[in-house]
């Protein structure tokens, strides 16, 4: 019984310790239940002392110097061809299609996952079935398969026509003309990706509460605004983090598309290094694109996800700028005051 | 009784192959307070559930306001009605959930403001105005803006009724309203909802609280087993239960 209530105490008098005593800092009135009066000062706590973290964090940043130092200094990673070829117009040209891509395949990818998941969790067994089905085909089978069966799909289908099934076509086009390389890697791509998709969305869908659903169509909301205003956007919660690990790997993931001599960023230099040899730099290059890219994307991450949690926690947690920016205003503060102290006391 | 707002007949439901209700009948007049107590497993979340179509009933009939719920009568079958049509229905009756179910990425007013704009096609000023107003009149002035979260259980559940209210309902369902709170935060739920009955709010309400029923009801309602035991005043329920099985239960949580 005695223990508790004075550990209370340490954190509750602690700021107060120096100068008024403690209960005249809450003003009278407000708290009922004041701390009682002590004679003593509570005893102070010491944190465990952990050697062992010192340790290991030694042995790790060893390790790390003496890997950095091989990376500036060893010269066959050829830094200077990096920076020549960097910004050259061909790679440049490799990164903006290989984002044309990724962005189109993703938003395509959604827009057909989110149908699948919404036919694969409608009531119908034949429109759930078959979301179901496809969902298993595409995983099924490597993207590379699928790339090239889309690539070749002239040989399957030569020539292609829109009309009614098993009735008059309205338009016929020869295949090959109509599915060159670039829209068989969108096909390939996008299709492929839906099947991930619908399972990311239905995923979401499937965390949202029951009771909210069944509290929105008590209210007389059709389904397709509870989906879109109340489901949805709750879903979006568990969507994001997992869309982000998607888009992040479809954004490399393009990079299977030099096989169909598409020129993305990895096929650009690559016809650089096939003409020059100077294939780690070239690789370099492409590399450090991808991560650039990649981190700007996980930070945009940071930002969706903190927009989709209102409401989710009490209080948002502070952005990395704004702790940032916390951080540094403590420590000014703090050196003012050690300044201060220290000549007052 | 005046005329009546709710009137069921021969009602049966099951899940599957258990039967939940065994042919329950059940008469509301506008403006009267009823409460269903009972065990539980005894239905009557699912009597209620029934009373706007959020289950589809075996047979039987559900009629709110002279209206058939959730069916159209045609050549002596009942043909479940469009999507559309039960919405209509839905939207007319409110109802007020154990675990509130308000929305969490909404604020209150949003919350509140939602169906009335989606639903009866009111402008944002109107809904939000009057969203404002509900908020008052539940007690929680100032808390328009908060989200669901930083509110305790009793004050979500008031906006929770007041969520419901905006849509001007001709009767309110209250599925155990106080369930899920502590028990201090009990009396202010209780408080709005007897406001709400005083003020000429035809109420079904599944409850525990024996004060209030007693209270607050008209009528109040003993089912066990999917059947109506006994129904009446609360002083004759409550207090002089006539039937075995009502006395059994009213001694076990009193």
């Amino acid at each position: 019984m005695s223990a508790f209530p004075e550990l209370v105490e340490v954190s509750d008098n602690h700021p107060a310790q120096p100068g008024a005593s403690p209960p005249g800092a809450v003003p009278a009135g407000e708290s009922p239940a004041a701390p009682p009066e002590r004679t003593q000062p509570p005893p102070k706590v010491v944190a465990l002392r952990r050697p062992g973290r010192w340790i290991s964090a030694a042995v790790v940043l060893l390790f790390f110097a003496a890997g950095a130092r091989s990376v500036i200094t060893n010269r066959e990673f050829q830094w200077p061809v990096v920076r020549q070829y960097f910004t050259t117009s061909a790679v440049l040209h490799g990164l903006l299609f290989t984002l044309w891509l990724t962005a189109v395949t993703m938003v395509a990818g959604f827009a057909i996952g989110t149908l699948l998941a919404v036919l694969r969790l409608s009531g119908n067994p034949v429109l759930s079935s078959l979301s179901w089905g496809y969902v298993w085909i595409f995983r099924s089978t490597p993207l590379l398969v699928q790339l090239l069966f889309w690539f070749n799909i002239g040989a399957l289908y030569p020539r292609l026509s829109i009309g009614i099934p098993f009735g008059p076509s309205l338009f016929t086009a020869d295949t090959v003309n109509l599915i060159g390389p670039t829209a068989a890697a969108v096909i390939g791509l996008a299709l492929h990706e839906a099947a991930y998709a619908a399972e990311i969305v239905r995923g979401g869908v499937l965390s949202v509460d029951a009771g909210q659903a069944e509290a929105a169509t008590a209210l007389g909301l059709g389904r397709a605004r509870i989906l879109r205003r109340i489901v949805i956007p709750q879903a979006m919660r568990s969507i994001i983090p997992a869309a982000g690990n998607l888009l992040i790997g479809t954004l490399k993931g393009t990079s299977i598309v030099s096989v169909l001599a598409v020129q993305d960023l990895l096929y650009s230099v690559q016809l650089i290094y096939n003409r020059n040899y100077l294939i780690i730099p070239l690789l370099l290059v492409a590399t450090i694109w991808y991560v650039v890219v990649t981190s700007l994307l996980t930070v945009g991450q940071y930002y969706v996800e903190r927009h989709f949690a209102r409401g989710a926690a009490r209080t948002l947690p502070p952005t990395p700028l704004h702790r940032l920016r916390v951080a540094l205003r403590t420590v000014v503060a703090r050196s003012r005051g050690a300044v201060l102290g220290g000549g007052t006391r | 009784m005046t005329s009546p707002m709710v009137r069921v007949r021969d009602l049966h439901k099951s899940y599957g192959a258990v039967p939940v209700l065994r042919g329950v009948d059940l008469d509301v007049g506008a403006g009267e307070v009823t409460c269903v107590i009972g065990p539980s497993g005894s239905g009557k979340s699912t009597l209620l559930r029934c009373l706007n179509h959020l289950e589809k009933i075996n047979a039987g009939e559900v009629e709110v306001a002279g209206e058939l719920i959730g069916y159209r009568r045609h050549k002596g079958k009942l043909h479940e009605l469009g999507p559309r049509a039960i919405t209509r229905q839905r939207a007319a009756i409110g109802m007020v959930f154990q675990n509130f179910n308000l929305f969490p990425h909404l604020t209150v007013l949003e919350n509140i403001a939602e169906a009335p704009i989606a639903v009866l096609r009111r402008s944002r000023t109107d809904a939000v105005a009057r969203a404002r107003e509900l908020v008052r009149r539940v007690g929680l002035a100032g808390r328009e803006d908060d989200y669901p979260r930083r509110l305790s259980g009793g004050q979500q559940q008031r906006i929770a009724i007041a969520r419901a209210l905006a849509m001007d309902p001709k009767l309110m369902l209250f599925d155990e309203p106080t369930s899920a709170l502590d028990p201090e935060l009990v009396g202010d739920v209780l408080g709005v909802m007897k406001d709400l009955a005083d003020g000429g709010m035809t109420m079904v309400v599944v409850t525990h609280e024996m004060g209030f029923a007693r209270e607050a009801a008209d009528t109040v309602v003993f089912l066990d087993e999917g059947v109506v035991v006994e129904s009446g005043a609360p002083d004759d329920v409550l207090r002089n239960p006539r039937q075995a099985r009502t006395r059994e239960f009213l001694a076990r949580v009193l």
